[in-house]
């Protein structure tokens, strides 16, 4: 309820401009402030992301675009009338009246009434097939015109001309046209340079780009039948977009007599106050320093400050930064502080590459100690580096080309995202700085992108920051932990790199031995099956022997990977996952006999689970007896090498990929690692067997086999690297022997090859030298040490089938045969599952 | 009497069916101790915790459960790294080769 010390709000338009100052004002409010807010929209929906509007094209729907659900607004207490403009300000009386008749008083009135699209006084402009792209509504008369068009055009080759261009693409028209007045494309954002790279770019996507037109007519019965120019062509499209430009929405605030300039918006001061100081005006109906600012990020600064004045603080609207990015038809586009400044008052580095379709110019300060601004088209992965060097004024290394080629050769170029102070804008959308982001992250324990998002709000904008967020999220944890010594546990001083060398050095072979020489106390569940990995990947002896058994985490201990209820699941191994019919009939009588749920996984084999501990045994040999071998899904060892088909019998094969994963996972079969391990080959560049996203991962190429390690699929999946090119299959599996012994030599304990990867200094280039040209000289013993490994290898599930001791250890009780009597199982297309965890 | 020495491993435990109960029993072999306890995990109701690792923490004794690693002191059963959850914990006697736990 409206209270007498309420401060009346008004806010005119409900863009997104509008709503992020609703919401500003809301987080900003102080404990006794009240206000009463309400807002009046055009539009018949709440503030939905026009910068995004294209993706409506691309499936979004209306809702997946909206800013805030319609209860959003109900639930802050605000009065939001839509389809409802304001028609009319009394600043006399300090009140509004709308459309509809509504009259509300206020204390304080926000203008936010946006811009329209300029339609420039063509003759033939008001003829059917003729649309401007500004709103839904727009949106939705184009894509209904759509159905029955063939050849579509946009007048305007400037940021939103493009994003319109995409949505005729999107849209199955089959010529899509760009015409652009100026020489180039994006004239206000990129150079010539930069716009030739684009436009053939766009071309090779299918628009059809016309620069240095001048449309004289538009011509055409009562609909649009085409476009003639001042240079007399004539263009045949039946419709036309028309993005030519904004013009700010000052009509109310000119009957209002608020000041405007001629050209259009509401001149305001740096407060954003208009020339009455009760009427604000924020957005693309401001005009502040003399410009109409018509990107999101001064929008939502423009909310902010008068927000901020509201509830009491202080803020000023100083010039801003127009830098953007934004991905236009697929190619990245960037532009930051000023592009096109020229000799002699700046030097300029440009790099250009027609095959990839790249163009980066940088504008260095004539004393080279600077960054004034650049371009980049077709790659902007340095962008926000590029930016934030800029604003921050940072000293440029000697050789600035590093900026945008990388550093050829050596360490990588300065020290990335956690060389920025600690004052610079992350996060523009939002106002986050790298300070705030990091406090979150190292303080607060917000490690993630989603929690980042929930706590300060960056990336929650444009979404172009979350790269660099993702870094500093990196950054800050590595500064917290990496360099930490990372010892195993209370029981063991060392880290697990450190006590693999000493276990090695004195030959230990049991867990007690190890406790006993180079711990303290008991053990426990920590140090337990680290040490029993490490002799494993040490001398790879059966890890039920000796003292052993009781040293492996439970999977490893039955040799079974234990599930819901108490119950173990078993899978054999199906090497390149090649199985003879003989075999799956063995697996499918198996299944049968022991009441087996069956499932292929994602390796390529198949997975029996529901299995009794007192089983497990039984089952092995009758897998054994048929040619099986364990397949080790239970351990930190390596698992599967997938394959695809190949040349065998796939028409596009090139080299036979089923042979040499089978030769791979034979090969590597039991070996025992710091985690577990995938592998995969395919036969051709297709790629069928995902190489690319597994720890190693081969390709076949015409002249041999190309080698990709460091990948992971889960739920942070990264793409394996190259390490080597065409080699050939002996020289391959050396690098995978050297690889491997170097990661379990190295890694921290349950690492995966992607994350010791990305801990390593100096990264690939580093991996890769030790590995293929072996600087450290330790090529050879890593193989010797890996030969070892193969040389002794059995099955460990055919010892313990013949050994009766240690059979004797796999039942539920030791003093009677009966199996658990709570393990229970429900029915489920026509199989059975596991009983839900009580 | 539950079960012989043997039928439990050194430093590890087994499940014995003692009237119609499960109890876990754990021969402490480094400490020189034995233990016993409920094969029930509180967490989520599984009979596994025989097949858990032992260990210390501090001077504690413990065991993990296999499923989601929740630690139980052997003397005490309580949980220690979930205030939580307990289980109980039962005397033991070895004689003669032979193990007695006293429900």
């Amino acid at each position: 309820m409206k209270t007498v010390s309420d401060t009346r709000i008004v806010v005119v338009g409900n863009g997104m401009v509008g709503y992020k100052f609703c919401e500003k004002l809301l987080s900003r409010k102080k404990d006794g402030q009240q206000f009463a807010i309400t807002v009046f929209g055009e539009e018949p929906r709440a503030a939905y992301d026009r910068v995004h509007l294209s993706e409506f094209f691309a499936g979004k729907s209306a809702d997946d675009l909206s800013m805030a659900g319609a209860g959003w607004y109900a639930e802050n207490g605000i009065r939001l009338f839509l389809s409802d403009p304001v028609v009319d300000i009394d600043r006399e009386e300090k009140l509004v009246r709308s459309h509809h008749g509504h009259i509300v008083y206020y204390d304080y009135l926000v203008m936010a009434t946006g811009s329209g699209a300029f339609v420039p006084s063509i003759p033939g402009v008001e003829k059917d097939g003729v649309f401007v792209y500004r709103t839904i509504e727009d949106l939705e008369l184009i894509q209904s015109y759509a159905k029955k068009a063939r050849k579509g055009a946009v007048l305007g080759g400037g940021l939103l001309g493009l994003e319109a261009a995409k949505a005729l693409l999107d849209l199955g028209l089959e010529e899509a046209h760009v015409v652009e007045f100026a020489p180039r494309l994006m004239p206000r954002q990129i150079d010539d340079a930069g716009s030739r790279m684009l436009q053939s770019q766009l071309e090779s996507l299918g628009l059809q780009i016309h620069l240095s037109k001048s449309t004289q007519e538009i011509k055409g019965g009562d609909c649009i039948e085409g476009m003639q120019f001042g240079d007399n062509t004539f263009l045949d499209v039946d419709m036309l977009v028309i993005s030519a430009g904004i013009r700010p929405r000052d009509e109310i605030a000119k009957i209002a007599g608020l000041e405007t300039h001629p050209r259009g918006g509401i001149v305001v001061n740096n407060q954003l106050q208009t020339s009455d100081p009760f009427i604000f005006a924020i957005g693309e109906c401001a005009l502040a320093h003399h410009m109409i600012y018509g990107l999101i990020a001064p929008g939502y600064e423009m909310a902010d400050v008068v927000a901020t004045m509201l509830t009491g603080g202080e803020k000023e609207f100083l010039p801003y930064d127009m830098s953007t990015k934004l991905k236009l038809i697929g190619t990245d586009v960037a532009s930051f502080g000023d592009p096109f400044v020229e000799e002699p008052a700046c030097k300029t580095i440009r790099y250009e590459n027609k095959a990839k379709g790249v163009y980066k110019r940088i504008n260095v300060s004539a004393d080279g100690k600077t960054l004034l601004g650049g371009i980049l088209v077709g790659e902007a992965e340095q962008y926000n580096m590029l930016l934030q060097t800029c604003k921050a004024k940072t000293i440029l290394p000697p050789d600035s080309e590093d900026l945008i080629l990388g550093s050829r050769g050596g360490e990588e170029a300065g020290a990335g995202v956690m060389s920025l102070p600690d004052d610079a804008l992350i996060c523009s959308c939002e106002a986050v700085t790298k300070g705030m982001i990091c406090h979150e992250v190292g303080e607060n324990g917000h490690t993630t992108i989603d929690a980042l998002k929930k706590c300060c709000k960056a990336g929650t904008g444009c979404g172009g920051c979350i790269p660099m967020v993702k870094d500093l999220i990196g950054g800050v944890l590595k500064e917290k932990g990496v360099y930490v010594r990372n010892v195993v546990c209370e029981h063991f001083d060392y880290s697990r790199q450190e006590l693999l060398d000493l276990v090695k050095m004195n030959g230990l072979k049991t867990y007690g031995a190890v406790l006993d020489h180079h711990g303290k106390g008991d053990g426990c569940e920590v140090c337990k099956p680290l040490v029993a990995s490490l002799l494993a990947s040490l001398w790879n002896e059966n890890i039920l022997t000796k003292d052993l058994a009781v040293a492996q985490d439970s999977n490893d201990r039955y040799l079974a990977n234990i599930q819901k209820g108490g119950t173990y699941s078993v899978v054999p191994r199906i090497p390149g996952g090649e199985i003879t019919p003989e075999k799956l009939i063995v697996i499918g009588q198996v299944a049968q006999k022991y009441n087996l749920y069956t499932k292929i996984t994602g390796g390529q084999r198949i997975d029996l689970f529901g299995a009794h501990l007192g089983d497990l045994p039984d089952i092995w040999e009758e897998l054994i007896d048929a040619g099986f071998e364990s397949g080790h899904a239970y351990g930190k060892s390596l698992r599967t090498v997938k394959s695809c088909v190949g040349s065998t019998w796939c028409r596009f094969g090139v080299q036979d990929s089923v042979s040499f994963a089978i030769e791979v996972e034979d090969r590597y079969k039991g070996l025992r690692s710091p985690h577990k391990l995938k592998s995969a080959v395919s036969g051709c560049v297709r790629e069928c067997a995902e190489a690319q996203s597994k720890d190693f991962g081969i390709i076949a190429t015409e002249k041999g086999w190309n080698l990709f390690v460091c990948g992971n699929g889960g739920s942070k999946p990264q793409h394996a690297q190259l390490l080597a090119t065409d080699v050939d299959k002996e020289t391959c599996l050396r690098l995978i022997d050297r690889f491997l012994m170097f990661y379990i030599k190295t890694a921290d304990p349950l690492t995966r090859t992607a994350t010791w990867l990305n801990k390593m200094e100096g990264g690939m280039n580093y991996l890769k030298a030790v590995v293929v040209d072996d600087v450290l000289g330790i090529g050879a013993e890593l193989e010797r040490d890996m030969q070892n490994l193969i040389d002794v290898y059995k099955c460990e599930w055919r010892e313990v089938v013949e050994s009766p001791e240690l059979r004797k250890r796999f039942t539920h009780f030791v003093n009677t045969p009966i199996k658990d009597p709570t393990i229970t199982f429900e029915g489920m297309r026509e199989q059975k599952r596991a009983t839900e965890w009580a | 009497m539950a079960c012989s020495v043997d039928d439990i491993p050194e430093n590890g435990g087994g499940c014995a069916f003692i009237s119609g109960k499960q109890i876990a029993i754990f021969n402490f072999a480094r400490r020189g101790e034995w233990y016993a306890t409920d094969n029930q995990c509180p967490h989520r109701q599984q009979m596994a915790i025989a097949r858990g690792m032992i260990g210390s923490q501090n001077e504690e004794p413990k065991v993990a459960c296999p499923f989601h690693k929740k630690t139980f002191s052997l003397q005490t059963g309580q949980c220690l790294n979930d205030d939580e959850y307990r289980i109980n914990t039962f005397p033991v006697m070895v004689k003669e080769n032979r193990v007695y736990v006293a429900l």
